[in-house]
């Protein structure tokens, strides 16, 4: 009986957080209990992320390992930063981070602006029905997919089927290798990339100009403010806010690419410019199974990724505006 | 003085209306781009083979032939893709929504215990990822390799749709909920009767995402299935049309298919499997189009 107390009173001394803790235990218990239905609706999207999105994460050591499938994750030997360093001494590694920053730049400089543009063109219009014809015609190549927009590339651009080539021809001139001559590919993928995205990247400033205080346009027009001066000093900050947090989303993006685009763009011809950082992961890893050495690449994608992102917002709430978080 | 003004407005009105008119031919110019490389595609393959001339520009067949579509329906490569294509849609996309939805219901609650954990644990995923090879190791090692499943269960919930559906849930007024819940309804009975009959938009909008993402299936099909029977139409289509191109992967089987094709001028049965394959969005697009014009993606922007 004595020992009894005594050893609940060392305990209670040890470690005076014990009973708190306990209690605590009790709460969880409790609120999962009371919470249970909401938690069975979370719980098989939670499964699928947890699977899916984090247990892939521990398996970023087989960058430092020489990994094999047969040894797997335990048994594989250490090999420390040995594939960082051929990443970095490999000549092949700048030629693909070139490309890759070219073609995200080219991206960042082209593809980004051209729904502001088009959606404040858009919101100039008067007529309702048209502008809503408009946008249905507007919206509909975002949900081609990239098959689709290459093979209508190819039946344009080609030299044995493509309309391109076939009015050169019939105007006299000779064919233009567009798919295989180098020069022409990142022209080629702006093309693409416009004709697919534009008016599907309007929907969001379309809804943030829809959301705009109209007395701002009347107090503007009292000022004797025109159109282009309404739209600059009214329309364009009011839609600031979507476009930082847009491009600050984008940075994140840097080093990623449109895998499928870039991929069925591609071949043998061009491959000096048009081979990218996912397109070279999936090519030596999937196909070639040099897992190890390709992880370390996508390891140094996403964390090149991660530090962008998070500079863009800091830069962004820095300079007294709003970042995404 | 009065009169300066009244011909001052309609001097404004004119230039207005030229406005608009220029603007509309401008916005109109950019739709025909849009539309017409479709419709190109659409005429060229229905064109009878008889009348079809290589390198010679036509928009439009002066005789029109099915032959292009005869050939293709009757491969038995178009069924097999059909049928996984089929498979990836009618279960992909209602297995995601169910699963998306529910989560975000209870990352829409306030109330809820370890709610910020929760919602941090989304958030993550959208700055960091594993990269391409630990998920491919993760589906290789599951043994899902070679199956439908290893196209679906990975992409399954991710952050952008679930805080999507989570800020429309947070705009669902509680009094509802609340009052459901005095007449003694759990939170799965109030998820299924009231809040899910209330969020159609979002609902079809996210069936539409994921239905044409599961139909377009292009990247995961190739990483995670080497068996040809059981590609889904986009890699069918690719082989069909890009392979003679830039020979990449071609299989055996595609290269008799191509023999096969010789007979029939392979533009138009090139043409008509782009068609085949984007039909089915097409004749969904419209009815599905109206509803995620309705702002239910600004809630995307910020939550």
């Amino acid at each position: 009986m004595q020992e009894l107390s005594v050893q609940y009173v060392s305990e209670a001394t040890r470690d005076p957080l014990a009973k708190h803790r306990r209690a605590k235990g009790r709460h969880i218990l409790r609120d999962l209990w009371r919470y249970r239905f909401l938690y069975l609706l979370a719980l098989p999207g939670l499964l699928f992320m947890v699977v899916f999105r984090y247990i892939p994460m521990p398996g970023i050591i087989i960058a430092f390992q020489d990994f094999s499938v047969a040894k797997g994750f335990l048994r594989s030997p250490w090999i420390g930063l040995e594939n960082v360093t051929r990443l970095f001494s490999s000549p092949d590694f700048w030629v693909i981070l070139r490309n890759t920053l070219t073609i995200s730049v080219l991206g960042l400089v082209f593809l980004f602006p051209a729904p502001i543009v088009l959606a404040l063109l858009l919101n100039e219009l008067k007529s309702q029905p048209f502008k809503r014809g408009l946008q249905t015609v507007y919206y509909l190549p975002h949900f081609l997919s990239w098959v689709i927009v290459v093979s209508l590339t190819y039946f344009f651009l080609s030299t044995e089927v493509g309309v391109i080539n076939k009015a050169i021809l019939a105007l006299g001139g000779t064919k233009i290798p567009f798919l295989l001559d180098s020069q022409y590919f990142y022209p080629m993928l702006i093309v693409q990339g416009l004709w697919k995205g534009v008016g599907w990247g309007t929907i969001i400033y379309l809804a943030a100009m829809a959301g705009l205080d109209p007395a701002l346009y009347e107090a503007a027009q009292i000022d004797g403010a025109g159109k282009w001066a309404q739209i600059r000093h009214v329309t364009i900050p009011g839609i600031m806010p979507t476009v930082r947090i847009l491009f600050i989303l984008n940075m994140g993006g840097l080093l990623s690419t449109n895998f499928e685009q870039v991929w069925l763009m591609q071949n043998a011809m061009i491959l000096d410019v048009a081979e990218v950082i996912d397109t070279y992961v999936y090519r030596t890893g999937v196909t070639m199974g040099q897992f190890s050495y390709t992880t370390a690449v996508g390891l140094f994608k996403s964390v090149i990724g991660l530090i962008l992102i998070l500079s863009a917002n800091w830069f962004a709430k820095r300079n007294g505006e709003e970042g995404v978080w | 003085m009065n009169n300066l003004a009244v011909a001052y407005k309609s001097r404004y009105r004119a230039r207005e209306t030229v406005f608009q008119v220029i603007l509309g031919i401008l916005l109109s110019a950019i739709a025909a781009v849009m539309i017409l490389p479709m419709v190109y595609v659409v005429a060229v393959s229905f064109t009878d083979a008889t009348i079809y001339v290589p390198n010679q520009l036509t928009f439009w067949p002066s005789k029109w032939s099915l032959d292009a579509y005869r050939y293709i329906l009757a491969g038995p490569g178009f069924t097999n893709a059909l049928k996984a294509s089929l498979f990836l849609t009618i279960v992909g996309t209602p297995l995601n929504l169910m699963v998306t939805a529910g989560f975000a219901y209870a990352l829409s609650k306030p109330e809820l215990p370890g709610r910020r954990v929760l919602l941090a644990l989304v958030l993550f995923t959208m700055l960091f990822s594993a990269g391409l090879i630990p998920g491919y190791l993760l589906v290789r090692g599951l043994g899902l390799l070679d199956t439908w499943w290893a196209i679906i269960l990975p992409g399954i919930a991710d952050a952008w749709s679930l805080l999507v559906f989570k800020s429309f849930f947070q705009s669902i007024p509680r009094e509802l909920e609340d009052a459901a819940r005095i007449d003694g309804c759990n939170d799965l009975v109030i998820f299924w009767r009231i809040v899910l009959p209330l969020s159609k938009a979002p609902l079809a909008t996210f069936g539409l995402f994921f239905a044409v993402g599961y139909w377009n299936t292009y990247f995961s099909a190739i990483i995670y299935i080497k068996d040809a029977t059981m590609w889904p139409l986009q890699v069918m289509l690719q082989q069909v049309v890009l392979t003679a191109a830039a020979s990449r992967f071609l299989s055996s089987e595609a290269v008799a298919q191509l023999q096969l094709m010789q007979a029939l001028p392979q533009e138009t049965v090139k043409m008509a499997t782009v068609v085949i394959v984007t039909a089915p969005i097409l004749l969904v697009y419209p009815f599905l189009q109206g509803y995620f014009a309705k702002g239910v993606l600004l809630g995307s922007i910020k939550s």
